[in-house]
């Protein structure tokens, strides 16, 4: 590889604390993601995709080993330091879309641009400009209960893409959607991804998802087993 | 900025909830406002009413004088010494005989306090240059209250018996000349007032008071001889006494209501971090810190607090305005007290009073809204997001 990695990964564990003992939901995880991948963690239901990729965004910790994204080893971030790394730097899509329900379709989007501090006039464009990639900018008023979901999921990823990240994490994006918004979600994620170049890394297990991958890392019982390039 | 900002997005988004937490929180504001002001009217009237037509700049007592023992009067007289008399030609003090006695309006028996005073004196305001007549009967001003319980009119004639300094019972014609209107019952109800000249022949007590009033402005204020001279400190201590409890009162309901808005703001606090769990987990992904969701649901709170006391402001001052206007109708038997009370009480709203109250509510609102939010702090971001925490 002659590229930096993004993301990169050693001997990473972690323990979950259940009942007095412990249940390890990753073991080992030696992992390398570069700039401007498209890759997929699969495997079946408890392998440890979305554990893995919540560290990987910095919303949980490794017990053991280390994470670095970002030049940041995830493992010793404050609160603080973990919360702006987000804010600036990753985007996350999830399975249930989480949308603001009392926002607007424009203020949902808007919302990590609050969060950076940026002048009405930024916001304003990269809002729009975002609307604009995933072709929803006749809904900006629209709440999210009158949209459907793969609108919503529009939205979302919208929202990650708004602040132009580095990487999106996108656990289960097509779970809650039909095959035909399934496929329209991951050719704007796709062309996103070409176009702009930010990295996606999904945890998924729908076979849809998988024939768009560029990569593909399988897991099983909390470990790599598989990792190819498509 | 930021989290005022997502706050009112916040409140605005939640809708009829809001509102209703809002309308309770002003409903609490304004009633200990209002309650605060009737009491505070209240008592500036009656203390003014007190002043101007009872006590004056504060009151002599004849030493062995007592209000609540009626048959210390027989003892409670003495001659008026050199030193008020001078007072009394500037009229700038008002000596007053009292003595038991009993009349027979309408055939009935009726014991009454009879009090001499100086026709021509000013220091209260009782019409008692009514009294300077030339009659056979004995000249007499009564309160209204006095003339409705026993059915008196002006140019009635009643029976009254005494007893003099010697213990001999008396009589004579009374003749009331005038009616006066009085906030102030303890000269109105069972009070006759006669020429002081009058009732010192009557009592053969030339010269003699039982109190002497003196003038509001300037006067004597100390003990003169065996004539203690009682101040406003103690002539109006019950009274303060009981506008103290009728605060105590207020301070109650206000307690009550303000719990009940502390509980519904509490309790939407509490629901709507459970409820918005997602979208806190869901904050945090997108960079907020731990401490910035949790500025934003105190934040939420506190704007109850604002909205309230603007929602307060607006439908309640014009009500407030109003009343203060036009005073409030008092029901009827609110005399019965035995304190000064007018018919009408006009509602006195001090800035201090408003802000003080203000600033309770608000502050406590705070408290309220923030104590919820420790659930954030201990809050999983991963489980957050998936609406998992218990
Ligand atoms: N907070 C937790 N406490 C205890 N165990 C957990 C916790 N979160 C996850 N696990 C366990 O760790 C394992 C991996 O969970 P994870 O959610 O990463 O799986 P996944 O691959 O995303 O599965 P799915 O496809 O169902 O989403 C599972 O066995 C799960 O039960
Ligand atoms: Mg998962």
């Amino acid at each position: 590889m002659n590229k930096k990695a993004l993301i990169s990964t050693q001997q990473l564990i972690k323990h979950y604390p259940v009942g007095g003992g412990k249940f390890t939901a990753l073991k080992d995880i030696n992992l390398n993601v570069i700039s401007g991948e498209f890759t997929g963690l699969v495997g079946p239901s408890g392998s440890g995709k979305t554990t893995l990729l919540n560290i990987l965004g910095a919303l949980d910790v490794p017990s053991e080993g280390n994470a670095v994204v970002l030049d940041h080893s995830i493992g010793n971030l404050s609160h603080k330091q973990a919360a702006n790394l987000r804010n600036m730097y990753f985007g996350f899509i999830f399975q249930t879309y989480n949308l603001l329900p009392v926002y607007t379709v424009y203020e949902n989007v808007e919302f990590p641009l609050l969060l950076q501090k940026l002048s009405h006039t930024e916001r304003d464009k990269a809002v729009k400009q975002a609307l604009e990639w995933v072709g929803l900018t006749d809904k900006i008023k629209s709440r999210p209960a009158q949209l459907s979901g793969g609108e919503c999921q529009r939205v979302a990823i919208a929202r990650a893409m708004v602040k132009v990240p580095k990487i999106v994490f996108a656990d289960e994006p097509t779970a809650n959607l039909d095959a035909e918004n399934s496929h329209n979600i991951l050719q704007t994620m796709l062309k996103l991804n070409n176009d702009i170049g930010t990295t996606f890394l999904f945890a998924t297990h729908d076979e849809k998802v998988i024939t768009y991958l560029r990569r593909k890392i399988s897991l099983n019982d909390g470990e790599i087993v598989d990792d190819k390039v498509i | 900025m930021l989290s005022i900002k997502l706050a009112w997005r916040n409140l605005i988004g939640a809708g009829l909830r809001t509102w209703l937490n809002v309308f309770v929180l002003s409903l609490s504001f304004l009633i200990i406002i209002w309650h605060k002001g009737i009491i505070a009217g209240w008592d500036r009237q009656a203390q003014r009413d007190t002043i101007n037509d009872e006590i004056g700049g504060g009151v002599f007592w004849h030493k062995n004088y007592d209000p609540y023992d009626i048959f210390t009067l027989v003892d409670a007289h003495g001659k008026i010494p050199e030193k008020m008399q001078t007072e009394i030609k500037k009229d700038k003090l008002s000596p007053i005989l009292i003595t038991q006695a009993t009349i027979y309006p309408e055939g009935r028996v009726q014991t009454i306090l009879l009090k001499g005073i100086i026709h021509s004196q000013t220091v209260v305001n009782i019409p008692t240059a009514k009294l300077s007549t030339n009659m056979e009967e004995i000249p007499a001003v009564i309160g209204t209250k006095m003339a409705k319980n026993n059915n008196l009119k002006v140019g009635d004639v009643v029976t009254a018996r005494w007893r003099d300094a010697n213990g001999v019972f008396d009589a004579d014609e009374l003749k009331i000349v005038e009616i006066f209107k009085t906030n102030v019952p303890t000269i109105d109800n069972g009070q006759v007032w006669i020429p002081l000249s009058k009732m010192q022949s009557m009592l053969q007590m030339p010269g003699e008071a039982t109190i002497a009033i003196t003038a509001k402005e300037d006067g004597l204020r100390k003990n003169v001889g065996s004539w203690i001279f009682k101040d406003h400190n103690y002539l109006l201590k019950e009274f303060k006494e009981m506008i103290k409890m009728k605060n105590f009162g207020g301070y109650v309901m206000w307690l009550v209501l303000l719990s009940l808005a502390w509980l519904a703001i509490f309790d939407t606090q509490v629901l709507s971090i459970f409820r918005r769990q997602k979208e806190i987990g869901t904050n945090i992904a997108l960079g907020m810190t731990r401490g910035q969701v949790i500025k934003i649901f105190t934040v939420e709170g506190v704007m109850y607090g604002v909205l309230a006391a603007i929602l307060a402001v607006l439908y309640g001052a014009p009500l407030l305005y109003l009343q203060a206007k036009n005073g409030m109708v008092m029901p009827e038997g609110s005399d019965e007290y035995g304190m000064a009370i007018s018919d009408k009480i006009f509602p006195y709203y001090s800035f201090g009073m408003v802000l003080i109250t203000a600033t309770i509510t608000l502050i406590s609102v705070i408290i309220v809204s923030f104590l919820p939010t420790k659930r954030i702090a201990k809050m999983n971001p991963t489980d957050a997001i998936r609406g998992k925490v218990q």
